[in-house]
């Protein structure tokens, strides 16, 4: 907590008449408000003007406090913009506040200290209405261009009910249709190269090389890209809005589809937020299938990813082999939870049931299976000549690009930071367990893929530890706020059965405050900020993706490049557009 | 039984036995795949499936074969035809038995060099005419490669052709008797089967196609029979191509015990089946490798396969 302090003591001595108040939050995360004039400086200063600097902006956005009663000790505001940076030699984040006020506030845009806001701000915009000055493309980038309103703002209705009969005549039909062309000159792209026109290539949003509802206007000299604009939001299912309108627990299920490919890995990250709010602690046990529950996940996540990055490139068979392999896992993991993609198991509190009989049989077979099936794919795919050729040296980034474009995961262990939030800020027992963070060096492709190959190995070996230790004891806290209840006592006493039947019928009321967890999910750091309100629903709930960061990064990473490069690198890069939009 | 009628019995057999291969082989490339691919394959219409093929035949004949308004509309018409009659026309030069040929031209092999580079036409004029860029960049594509690649697709044959002394396809198997040519020519052959898999456009190679960064490149456009065409054009080039690499590699039609078409048969079948597993494994390469491996080792090993040839034939004799 040294740092913490000393962090927040250095911005006082500096900035201390800016400087509005500190706020403390159940994660510990040294929160300081400042006001919106000096918010640029400040920034600025993190990043750049101390030492062991905040490199990685780690995710800005907003928070519409015009209805939210309890804000003791904060700073009066309409709109609140949170910056949350990350620093990597200080292993350390901070958060920034600042007030805005009035209808439609504007602040001073980022974009000119980390590249990497463009998007944040946009979504700022697109959801709030909130502008900013000197950013270069303020736009729309979730919802639709002709969309009326902010959706997260809190006069925006929240259910289609309450918007009146969606109708699509002829005329708003071709209208919306116009929006959707496209206007090079708008974003600054060029009609001409050096010395030749270029082609505008509309590649999505159904193209079978997206993985998804992605469109990209490509700039095309010949087949080599001069420029490229991402254009997402084809996805976009208001997770973040719906929040507000569900129990803590009804939640869950949300979660799970938001990367869809992460299952239970996405309620991680939500329950543990829940859970340090509710201030509940978890059980060993359910610790422990959590980890075993995720680390599923990731293998069954870098399957997928295994075999479509491999068809991306025109290999046709690894597709087929390791989507058997997935249905192995699938086999487990419906065993244990009776889902599959999406099992919304993991309950605040715990685990909706406890590991069924014969679960470890059913484990250790996979365990002895798996090692023989990556060897060869190692041959078939990793070594494969054709494969090599198409991804070494293709699609590069340097660490420094990495950090600023705000990549976690394998993305950035590729560059050779051995970053893994399981390593350094290690929750629900991942410190007990043993496993290597695979990284590799050259940020490129391949290399993308070496380590998410290695990972799929370091994920085998948390499973057995898993298998091999896992305690007794009860699979959900007895807390009271655990959802749902524990159902024991309930035909005892009067007192506990009315408890639970609130807890079951409205959900857990969370005491007020704010909470943010993060994990490693299956694709980068992905996590839950989330506030109450002292409600049985969210006041407000962000959900920071991986995708969402490293697709941005896509275009930079892509020019001068190729067509069959592109493909190549949206493929490494393992984005989930479900994850991207939510 | 006259000449003439001889003829067109074998005219017919040939040109009966090639649709019905190409046709044939829709369904053989799916099981086969599925068998390697771990999977099942088309195997509910008809004994193990083999009646996938007449369904499938009834889907293309009876979709709707629409023609884009913005199109280039007899060139786009004219486009698909010119693959299927290019490559049926090569098969007249080949020989399935000691004289079952339909034409035994002095110049054989020309013939057939000729045809396929007239075959590139078919793609590049689809592509051109279907007035879409992804059209556009596959017919590109498929120009640049066919221009590479029918360079050494000849130079590669030349080995076999000093080693023959003739262009004619039955005195190329004729002569050998002795051995067959894939073991003085190996690297003329490898060459040969490269160029053989780009001249067909499959994997490594199908970069006019390339599903995943031009959605179906050049054939984007084209449905019903049209897209027939090409197809079938595609599963004749794979016989063609296999049969050619019978018979001038590995004897054509010479063979113990068995009657001579059924060898040539055989071999062919073992050459496509090759074909298939090759798309079974291996990725695609990129436009720039694909072209640079062609001009800067597949042609100078031509060369060098010509050179060594054709000095140890003048030292022999």
């Amino acid at each position: 907590m040294d740092l913490t302090t000393d962090i927040l003591q250095d911005l006082q001595n500096l900035f201390g008449e800016w400087i509005l108040s500190d706020q403390t939050t159940k994660d510990d995360i040294p929160t300081v408000w400042v006001t919106p004039q000096k918010v640029h400086e400040i920034l600025s200063y993190l990043k750049t003007g101390i030492s062991k600097p905040y490199r990685m902006l780690y995710d800005v956005t907003a928070i519409d406090e015009r209805l939210r009663s309890h804000r003791k000790g904060q700073p009066g505001s309409e709109f609140t913009i949170v910056y949350h940076l990350l620093s990597f030699d200080r292993n350390s984040d901070i958060r920034v506040k600042t007030p805005l006020r009035g209808e439609n506030p504007s602040i001073l845009s980022i974009v000119d200290i980390w590249q990497s806001a463009n998007w944040y701000e946009r979504e700022i915009w697109d959801m709030f209405g909130i502008k900013f000055e000197g950013h270069p493309h303020l736009r729309r980038i979730l919802m639709p261009p002709s969309w009326n309103g902010h959706p997260l703002r809190k006069e925006h209705p929240a259910r289609a009910t309450e918007m009146g009969p969606f109708q699509l005549p002829e005329e708003k039909a071709e209208s919306l249709e116009k929006d959707l062309q496209f206007n090079p000159e708008e974003w600054g792209m060029k009609s001409e190269g050096q010395d030749t026109d270029l082609m505008f290539l509309n590649f999505g949003p159904q193209h079978p090389g997206t993985h998804g509802l992605l469109r990209i206007i490509l700039a095309l000299d010949g087949e080599e890209i001069a420029d490229a604009v991402m254009d997402i939001g084809y996805h976009h299912r208001g997770a973040e809005k719906m929040a507000e309108r569900q129990s803590w627990h009804t939640f869950i299920p949300y979660t799970d589809r938001i990367d869809y490919l992460g299952g239970v890995m996405n309620n991680f990250a939500y329950v543990q937020a829940a859970e340090s709010l509710a201030g509940i602690q978890v059980p060993e046990k359910a610790q422990m299938i959590r980890i075993m529950m995720a680390e599923f996940f990731r293998i069954s996540s870098h399957l997928v990813w295994y075999g479509t990055f491999a068809q991306d490139l025109g290999a046709m068979s690894p597709v087929f082999y390791m989507f058997n392999d997935r249905e192995r896992v699938f086999e487990i993991v419906s065993a244990i939870t009776g889902g599959r993609m999406h099992p919304a198991w993991f309950r605040i509190g715990g685990v909706s049931q406890d590991l069924p009989k014969g679960w470890d049989r059913l484990v250790s077979e996979f365990i002895e299976y798996f090692p023989a099936r990556l060897a060869e794919y190692d041959k078939l795919v990793m070594q494969n000549p054709i494969f090599k050729a198409r991804t070494q040296g293709v699609g590069t980034y340097t660490l420094d690009d990495a950090i600023e474009w705000g990549v976690t995961g394998p993305g950035l262990r590729a560059c050779g930071l051995d970053w893994d939030f399981r390593k350094k800020r290690p929750y629900s027992g991942y410190d007990q367990l043993e496993f290597d963070v695979p990284v590799a060096s050259k940020g490129d492709c391949y290399d993308r893929a070496v380590v998410r190959v290695e990972e799929l190995r370091q994920s085998l070996r948390i499973i057995r530890q898993c298998l091999k230790n896992m305690p007794e004891g009860p699979y959900k806290s007895d807390h009271p706020l655990a959802t749902p209840p524990l159902k024991e006592h309930t035909m005892k006493d009067i007192e506990t059965l009315i408890t639970h039947f609130l807890s079951v019928s409205w959900g857990p009321v969370v005491k007020p405050g704010e909470s943010f967890s993060r994990i490693e999910a299956t694709k980068g750091a992905n996590s839950y900020y989330l506030i109450s309100d002292g409600n049985t629903m969210a006041y407000r709930t962000r959900i920071r993706t991986p995708s969402f960061a490293h697709l941005q990064m896509v275009p930079y990473i892509s020019k001068g490049l190729t067509i069959a490069d592109l493909i190549a690198i949206l493929g490494s890069v393992d984005y989930v557009l479900a994850d991207v939009d939510r | 039984m006259g000449e003439p009628i001889r003829s067109i019995i074998v005219l017919a057999a040939i040109f009966v036995g090639v649709l019905a291969t190409a046709a044939g082989l829709i369904w053989l490339e799916r099981r086969l795949l599925g068998l390697w691919q771990d999977r099942y394959g088309p195997n509910r219409a008809g004994p193990f499936g083999s009646l996938q093929v007449v369904a499938d035949m009834i889907k293309i004949f009876t979709k709707e074969d629409w023609i884009p308004p913005f199109a280039d509309k007899p060139v786009f018409i004219i486009a698909p035809s010119i693959i299927v009659v290019t490559t049926i026309l090569s098969f007249a030069i080949i020989p399935f038995g000691p004289g079952i040929q339909i034409a035994n031209l002095n110049i054989g092999l020309l013939f057939f060099l000729a045809m396929s580079s007239l075959s590139v036409y078919s793609v590049a004029l689809a592509g051109w005419a279907s007035d879409n860029k992804y059209s556009l960049l596959g017919g590109l594509r498929a120009a640049a490669q066919m221009l590479g690649y029918e360079v050494f697709m000849g130079l590669s044959l030349t080995g076999v052709i000093i080693l023959a002394g003739s262009f004619n396809l039955s005195d190329i198997v004729n002569a050998q008797r002795k051995m067959w040519f894939f073991i003085p020519q190996f690297p003329g052959f490898l060459i040969f089967l490269i160029a053989g898999l780009a001249e067909t456009r499959r994997i490594p190679f199908d970069l006019p196609e390339a599903e995943n960064e031009l959605v179906a490149g050049y054939h984007t456009e084209y449905s019903g029979m049209k897209f027939g065409m090409f197809f079938v054009g595609e599963y004749m080039g794979v016989t063609l191509i296999s049969a050619l690499i019978a018979t001038l590699f590995f004897g054509g039609w010479m063979g113990p015990l068995l009657p001579p078409p059924l060898w040539m048969i055989i071999k062919t079948f073992v050459f496509i089946c090759f074909f298939i597993l090759i798309r079974a494994t291996l990725p695609r390469l990129r436009y720039d490798q694909l072209i640079s491996f062609g001009w800067k080792l597949m042609l100078p090993l031509a060369l060098l396969n010509i050179v060594v040839t054709g000095a140890v034939a003048i030292a022999i004799n």
